[in-house]
């Protein structure tokens, strides 16, 4: 076992060893630099410490299994877990495909006119609309006119197009930021324009567009006005049809439109309550999104961390 | 070489996918247009009914918000002073933080701590936004009453503070990204020319990323003037022209989330009022995203 | 290549495993272990029952609906699904009159605007109240001076004029201590706050700007509890907890010669609570009532919900008024009492006893 004197030197060679050899200013900006990065780790820390106080000795197996009831001490997130993992799991597939391929069509494709500045205006400026404008427009088109009702793939949908613009800025800039003469050199070899984006492009942009992805969905899994508008339930003791079932084909979409609800509106509603039994549940409703949070960018972390190791300019 | 003739269809079979695909991912992009398109139709066409009663003077220079009141005004300026105030302290918060946590987890820090603490930042981004405003309300406001004496409870700047916090992985995410692509061979010639770390930083990698900084800066900007629950918790109810943020105000999404999810009936103009409050926001945030285009435009440098 | 066909597969299970509960449609995994509450009545007969019942509105009403909602659940072992939104009675509303849902959560009555709706839909509603919803003025425990307070004193203190000007205690009463008031109350945008300034001012969401709003009730609690010359008024079922961080304030009606009354139960419910105490409703449509596991369903609630609302902290109608609530559904006599307008202090029964009108 290392002792405690050599560990505390270990970190600390770690973290500054290598500025021994540097200039005052770099010194100076070493520490200037691990202070602001601790206020936001501390700030963080400061919230999960918060939440952990209140709501980690909530959470066992019965918390999660448990369908809402009016007794704090009965209910459970169930159809809160099961409705937010499939309303992100339709986000998912909607938002990156279509942000991706968005974001290719106008750094590759497009011709450098007025049109593509109004489109690159205008994502950067769906990226300011509140959230609960999304709601109010994915009531009156996707539930009302297109008529896809209060359901699942209504509500995936409209968190999809909220965090469109996150993925499609950021696929860009990780488009962009590759030089010139990866393209040029692929072009000289003779490879269509599909090829060098499928072949060249996009595997090096691939840890860019996973940064993305893990603060869009990050944001989409939090959401809580744009669902409520949209039909999302606060109280709902079944969980949706399963996809799949014992007779051809085996698998079915009847998922997509059943109702539902997800985490971020269990904790609004309990957090609200008067009885303070409700707060506990609500503070460990938000310790369990986030630990849902972080495990469905756990992929999106191992991607961009083996993206990033392939750089080599 | 003679071209075959089987050669010849399979090259025209080759630009016809080729076309598919470009027509494919051009349809993808247009998405955005509509999306646009649904949002400010829907904004339109219910503010139509509001501003038939209320008239665009009235609208834009009445100092009081108080639609819900027997004695209605309607002067959006009270909503924008606190959208505006409580974005620019939040972006005082994240912008300088953010750009210096990108510079030294980019340049300075070494490979394991840098690996290890972007995803740390970046779960600041999944903490749900009502912890955030209860955040703001119950801890750090108390906190920021012993440093300002008389704050209040309620003001905009612990909800600007803690809405900086969380925007601050946006900032540093994406401009680390954007700084990490720039090449070796840019630092390497800084060093050679004798320039610290700093130095290089600052001088040579930080314009090279500034197309990803920039967008980095405007996602930020955007997500600070769009953000609800943060404002709607901590941030008071009460419309308030006031341009110092240790007051109570109202912004405008935090009016938009008291209305649609209240007791107003739909179609009355208390409601339709929010339609005109959201399409204001819509128009700012427009306004802002042409100055940042602009500008990014003229200092992008390409390699 | 082989690493995503794997991360698919994994998916895939995950997807069959979450399905997997669903797969007995409805059955509440805590089955077992709910024997239904104290006092249910369940000699409604609930076998042979199916469907799904819609029920969204108000967020005040929400815990009630939430209650019976999950012991009529349980009561029929899932075979009927309730479910239950929280749009707020305005977008609720918005929904019943277009025909979406079955029941509509109200802490108001409906208004000639949504009335216009229904009709224009073909939708007919039969109102029932379901409980009541005390509003409670409160003050910080350390508050001596305040133990009762007269309607008019709170218009006063509550009306638009007194705005930057009633500002102290004692231009209030003047052997009230001469420091300044702080006033929390309900968002602008609630029932809430309508029924007040109703009731206390006269006319509804007639009110100075410059007190603290609040849409959470348990900020409101905290605002009063921090501050010594605090005053707010909040809904019982948050005071009742805290009843030991807030007192409340006895008010005095003149119009009705009980003297101060505090809230409590009792005083709600027979009526001597006034003018603060406003009933919630439910709106069923009368196409829905027509489905038999909705007529099962609203029997059940006008049964049990005396007995759930407590459970909840709200207080129960008296039991006649559930009694003519019952008769009105069962005679599915549609329409308002109310005529699209709100009005405040009126007992329970008169407003059963009024002829509903379309």
């Amino acid at each position: 076992m290392i002792s405690p004197k050599r560990l505390i030197q270990k970190v600390v060679t770690g973290l500054f060893g290598h500025m021994r050899h540097q200039s005052r200013q770099d010194q100076l900006f070493n520490v200037v630099g691990l202070a602001c990065t601790l206020v936001g780790i501390v700030t963080l820390g400061a919230l999960l410490i918060d939440l952990a106080v209140q709501g980690l000795g909530r959470i066992d197996w019965q918390f999660l299994t448990s369908f809402p009831s009016r007794h704090a001490a009965r209910a459970g997130i169930l159809s809160a877990i099961v409705g937010s993992m499939l309303i992100m799991l339709v986000t998912l597939f909607t938002a990156v495909p279509l942000g991706v391929a968005a974001a290719v069509y106008l750094e590759e494709y497009a011709r450098k006119n007025w049109i593509t500045t109004l489109i690159e205006i205008n994502i950067a400026n769906l990226a300011g609309v509140p959230s609960i404008i999304y709601g109010l427009m994915a009531l009156g088109l996707l539930v009302y006119y297109a008529g896809l009702g209060q359901s699942i793939l209504a509500g995936g949908l409209t968190l999809a197009f909220l965090i469109l613009p996150i993925v499609i800025v950021a696929t860009r800039e990780a488009l962009r930021a590759i030089p010139k003469d990866i393209r040029v050199g692929a072009f000289a070899l003779g490879s269509t324009k599909w090829q060098v984006v499928r072949y060249h492009l996009l595997p090096y942009s691939m840890g860019g567009i996973a940064t993305g992805v893990i603060i869009a969905m990050s944001r989409a899994i939090g959401e809580t006005a744009p669902l409520i508008l949209m039909g999302a339930l606060t109280f709902i003791a079944f969980l949706p049809p399963s996809p799949v079932q014992s007779d051809p084909p085996f698998v079915n979409a009847e998922w997509l439109d059943s109702p539902f609800t997800v985490l971020p509106i269990q904790m609004f509603n309990w957090v609200s309550r008067p009885d303070p039994a409700f707060l506990r549940n609500a503070a460990a409703t938000g310790l369990v999104l986030i630990a849902m949070t972080l495990s469905m960018n756990a992929v999106a972390l191992v991607v961009r961390h083996r993206s990033r190791r392939r750089i080599h300019w | 070489m003679t071209p075959v003739a089987s050669d010849m269809w399979i090259r025209a079979g080759k630009r016809f996918l080729e076309r598919c695909i470009e027509l494919l991912l051009l349809i993808a992009a247009l998405f955005s247009v509509a999306i646009t398109c649904g949002i400010v139709a829907i904004l339109i066409y219910e503010s139509s009914g509001f501003f038939a009663h209320v008239s665009l003077t009235e609208f834009f220079t009445d100092t009081q918000w108080t639609p819900l009141f027997a004695d209605a005004h309607y002067g959006i300026m009270s909503l924008v002073a606190g959208t505006l105030v409580t974005t620019c302290v939040a972006l005082a918060v994240a912008l300088p933080i953010g750009t210096i946590v990108a510079i030294y987890l980019s340049e300075f820090a070494p490979p394991l701590f840098r690996e290890t603490v972007k995803p740390i930042l970046e779960l600041l981004t999944a903490v749900p936004t009502v912890v955030y405003g209860y955040f703001a309300l119950l801890f750090v406001a108390p906190l920021l009453q012993r440093i300002i004496p008389g704050l209040p409870t309620f003001s905009m700047l612990s909800a600007g503070v803690v809405m900086g916090i969380m925007i601050i992985p946006y900032v540093s995410s994406l401009s680390e990204d954007a700084m990490r692509a720039v090449p070796k061979l840019l630092r390497e010639g800084s060093y050679a020319l004798g320039a610290n770390r700093l130095q290089t930083s600052i001088g040579v990698v930080f314009p090279a990323a500034l197309s990803g900084i920039g967008a980095a800066y405007i996602l930020g900007i955007s997500r600070a003037i769009g953000e609800t629950m943060i404002v709607a918790i901590a941030a008071g109810m009460q419309p308030n022209l006031t341009l110092d943020p240790r007051e109570p105000a109202a912004t405008i999404t935090a009016y938009i989330v008291q209305v649609s999810l209240g007791d107003l009936p739909h179609g009355s103009i208390g409601y339709q009022s929010i339609f005109a409050a959201g399409l204001v926001l819509f128009c700012m945030t427009l306004f802002f995203n042409v100055i940042g285009h602009v500008l990014r435009r003229r200092y992008r440098e390409a390699y | 290549m082989q690493r995503r066909f794997g991360l698919g597969s994994v998916l895939f299970a995950a997807l069959c495993l979450v399905g997997c509960p669903s797969s007995d449609s409805g059955k509440s995994p805590t089955g077992g272990a709910t024997p239904s509450s104290s006092a249910t009545k369940s000699s409604i007969d609930l076998k042979g029952l199916s469907g799904t019942i819609t029920i969204d509105g108000s967020s005040t009403v929400y815990p009630v609906a939430e209650a019976v909602a999950e012991e009529f659940q349980n009561e029929s072992k899932g075979a009927v699904r309730v479910t239950v939104g929280i749009k707020g009675t305005g977008g609720g509303f918005k929904r019943f009159c277009a025909g979406e849902t079955d029941i509509s959560n109200a802490s108001r009555p409906i208004l000639k605007e949504e009335m216009e709706l229904a009709r224009s839909n073909n939708v007919e509603y039969i109102e029932l109240p379901i409980c009541f919803d005390a509003l409670t003025i409160a003050v910080h425990p350390e508050n001596t001076w305040a133990k009762t307070i007269t309607v008019e004193e709170l218009r006063r203190m509550w009306e638009p004029a007194a705005q930057g000007t009633l500002t102290r205690w004692n231009q209030i009463r003047p052997d009230w201590p001469d420091q300044e008031m702080r006033l929390f109350g309900a968002g602008t945008d609630s029932g809430t706050f309508d029924y007040f300034t109703e009731a206390v001012v006269g006319k509804a969401k007639s009110c100075r700007g410059d007190f603290t709003a609040s849409e959470d009730d348990n900020v409101l609690v905290q605002g009063i509890a921090g501050n010594k010359y605090a005053l707010g008024f909040l809904p019982y079922a948050y005071y009742q907890p805290n009843a030991n961080k807030l007192r409340a304030v006895a008010v005095d009606w003149e119009k009705d010669k009980e003297g101060p009354v505090l809230p409590s139960a009792e005083t709600v419910v027979n009526g001597t609570y006034n003018p603060l105490s406003r009933p919630l409703f439910i709106y069923v449509s009368k196409t829905a009532a027509a489905r038999p596991e909705v007529d099962k369903f609203i029997e059940y609630y006008l049964t049990n919900v005396a007995t759930l609302a407590t459970e909840v902290k709200y207080v129960p109608l008296p039991s006649k008024a559930y009694e003519m609530a019952l008769e009105r559904f069962h005679a599915r006599q549609t329409g308002t009492g109310f005529g699209g307008v709100p009005e405040v202090g009126l007992p329970v029964e008169e407003i059963l006893k009024r002829e509903p009108k379309q």
